[in-house]
């Protein structure tokens, strides 16, 4: 496939909506991306001060696939497939277009119901209903670009789901750690958690409800689960030592992470009914950063057992472990594509860090970020993205880069060091 | 490209069920499906700081910070004296001390953590072979969630690989 650097620069202007923290910026995109009109959603006088084709732009825009045509160009602003004449979006160049009309239903609730049409077979591909709240406008938008996406490029949409990551804010000789959770494109920030001591390391449970994360808080390391709808936390481990790097397992009733209470750092499971402990790893190196394979039978891990740290895979049942990586001197933090097969980690072939993936199957690694200081990659549950904590002068940011380094995207924050992003499991 | 011709194969697939369609009946739009999105909002956890100590002032006039190399915990030549005049307070006057190992920001953060600890426990491990009981002494690792220095420097970077008694 062609990797032929199509220089792409737009601003979105994301809503200027007071909520979103984070701006996203493309700096790179796919060299043929499909062309799409987004026809201004006919609100129906409805007011939600959030303007939802732009929204969905924004969206399609930010995945690098698409290109889309500017609302000042269009001919006529159809609210439904009836209403569109194909040769107006042919004139535009225009492979395909979203048509839609919000409307209120009552007690509250709005519905938008849209059309994805084919402009150059003349014909509708897709029509859906979406039901929500006035504040829901985005969750809809979200919703109809993942509809979208899907329909065109075969790919399930990963646009509403969510992001976790901790913001550091230093004043003075003081630190203020917030972990946050905003929607994908960094809108709607909301604070989970914030402390004046550290906290770290924050994982998504698979059915995206809870996270869990280290929080020092206690004055030591201690890793905690909380439910994100009711804010119910519960302190899971405080042992001597460090207290880390969890993990959820792919069906919720586990957890992997590290204790060091025997005296070096090794990789337990944690069962979440029983609150038993069990320990995986036997070795004085240190062994970190367990994820889970997805078959929940093996996890992946960090040691620098072999004299620099490396990704191991280790057997759950036989506690056999293997060595995956051997390209590099400093290889850790794996993070798994939902394919099983690429992994995405960090990666220093002599003395830069960079986000790297490695093919499990053929062990082919290949460096997909050019920023410095790479670390916390976390890949999109549908694959397409990873999302990793990289440095902007001497400010933490987070950056985007899809899984073939064709695409690539910054969400710059306005405040402190953003670093740690997670990104959630699909949503709905 | 992927995009077209994951594209193509689509055009392809809709041509034919579109001649499979002509056969019986003509196309009509399905009743559309309809999804409904419910209510996510975020409630923001509460901090529980009851239990965190004040750390208690320090009285030696040695140094009380340890530097290291990267990705190394072994202890440096020129750090030996004032361990151990620390080691010679200690036994004489017991106390709490804590020992908070640190990290520079390059490399990943539990892995840093993990290097954090192995520093501050190397510094453990001289105090106690001098007599040192190990009971007086807590081990904490920030890994680089605290650095010293601010900056994506060598010299930054040379100052938050540290241990610091306190």
């Amino acid at each position: 496939m062609s990797q032929k650097i199509f220089a792409l620069i737009f601003l979105l202007l994301l809503s200027s909506a007071s909520h979103s923290e984070l701006v996203i910026r493309v700096t790179q995109g796919n060299d043929k991306p499909t062309k799409i009109a987004i026809a201004p959603i006919d609100q129906s006088g409805i007011q939600s001060g959030e303007d939802i084709s732009r929204i969905i732009e924004s969206d399609l825009q930010r995945s690098g696939l698409f290109k889309t045509i500017d609302r000042r160009d269009m001919l006529a602003f159809p609210g439904s497939a009836q209403d569109v004449y194909y040769r107006d979006w042919r004139l535009l160049g225009s492979e395909y277009l979203v048509v839609g009309k919000l409307r209120s239903v009552g007690d509250g609730r709005y519905q938008l119901e849209f059309s994805l049409l084919n402009v150059t077979a003349q014909k509708t591909e897709l029509t859906h209903k979406v039901n929500g709240s006035i504040n829901q406008m985005r969750d809809l938008a979200h919703l109809v670009s993942d509809k979208v996406y899907q329909e065109i490029t075969g790919i399930r949409g990963a646009f509403s789901t969510r992001l976790a990551y901790v913001t550091a804010v230093r004043k003075d000789k003081k630190y203020s750690y917030r972990l946050s959770v905003a929607d994908a494109d960094g809108a709607r920030e909301q604070l989970v958690l914030e402390s004046a001591e550290p906290i770290m390391s924050p994982s998504w449970s698979g059915d995206g409800k809870e996270l869990a994360y280290v929080s020092f808080e206690t004055g030591r390391p201690a890793i905690f689960r909380q439910n994100l709808v009711t804010a119910k936390r519960e302190q899971l481990t405080n042992f001597t030592g460090l207290n880390g790097a969890p993990a959820w397992s792919p069906d919720g009733s586990q957890m992997a992470l590290v204790l060091s209470k025997d005296g070096n750092p090794e990789i337990y499971l944690l069962n979440l009914n029983s609150k038993k402990f069990t320990r995986l790893t036997r070795h004085f190196a240190i062994d970190t950063e367990p994820t889970w394979m997805p078959d929940g039978k093996s996890l992946l891990f960090t040691s620098d057992r072999g004299g620099t740290p490396q990704i191991y895979k280790l057997n759950i049942a036989t506690k056999a472990t293997e060595r995956l990586t051997f390209s590099g001197n400093y290889n850790a933090r794996p993070s798994l594509a939902p394919d099983g097969r690429t992994l995405a980690m960090v990666h220093r072939q002599t003395d830069t860090f960079h986000i790297a993936s490695f093919d499990l199957k053929t062990g082919r690694m290949i460096e997909l970020t050019e920023t410095r200081l790479d670390e916390s990659p976390t890949v999109a549950p549908n694959g397409a993205m990873l999302m990793y904590a990289t440095k902007q002068g001497d400010r933490g940011v987070l950056a985007a880069v899809s899984l073939d380094a064709g695409v690539r995207y910054m969400l710059p924050s306005r405040t402190g060091d953003v670093r740690e992003p997670a990104w959630s499991p699909f949503l709905r | 490209m992927k995009v077209t011709s994951i594209k193509s194969g689509l055009i392809a697939l809709l041509f034919a069920a579109f001649l499979a369609g002509c056969s019986s009946n003509p196309v009509v739009d399905e009743e559309p499906t309809s999804t409904d999105i419910e209510d996510t909002s975020v409630q923001t956890g509460q901090v529980d700081t009851s239990e965190i100590e004040d750390v208690a002032v320090d009285t030696v006039t040695a140094d009380t910070i340890f530097y290291f190399d990267f990705d190394k915990a072994l202890l440096k030549p020129e750090s030996r004296a004032a361990l151990l005049e620390h080691s010679a307070m200690l036994q004489s006057n017991p106390r709490n001390v804590r020992l908070e190992g640190h990290a520079d920001e390059r490399g990943t953060r539990e892995y840093n953590m993990a290097l954090g600890e192995r520093r501050a426990l190397a510094v453990k491990e001289f105090l106690v072979l001098q007599g040192v009981s190990p009971s007086l002494i807590e081990v904490i690792s920030y890994g680089e969630e605290r650095a010293a220095a601010y900056g994506s420097n060598d010299d930054a970077w040379a100052l938050n690989r540290r241990v610091e008694l306190k």
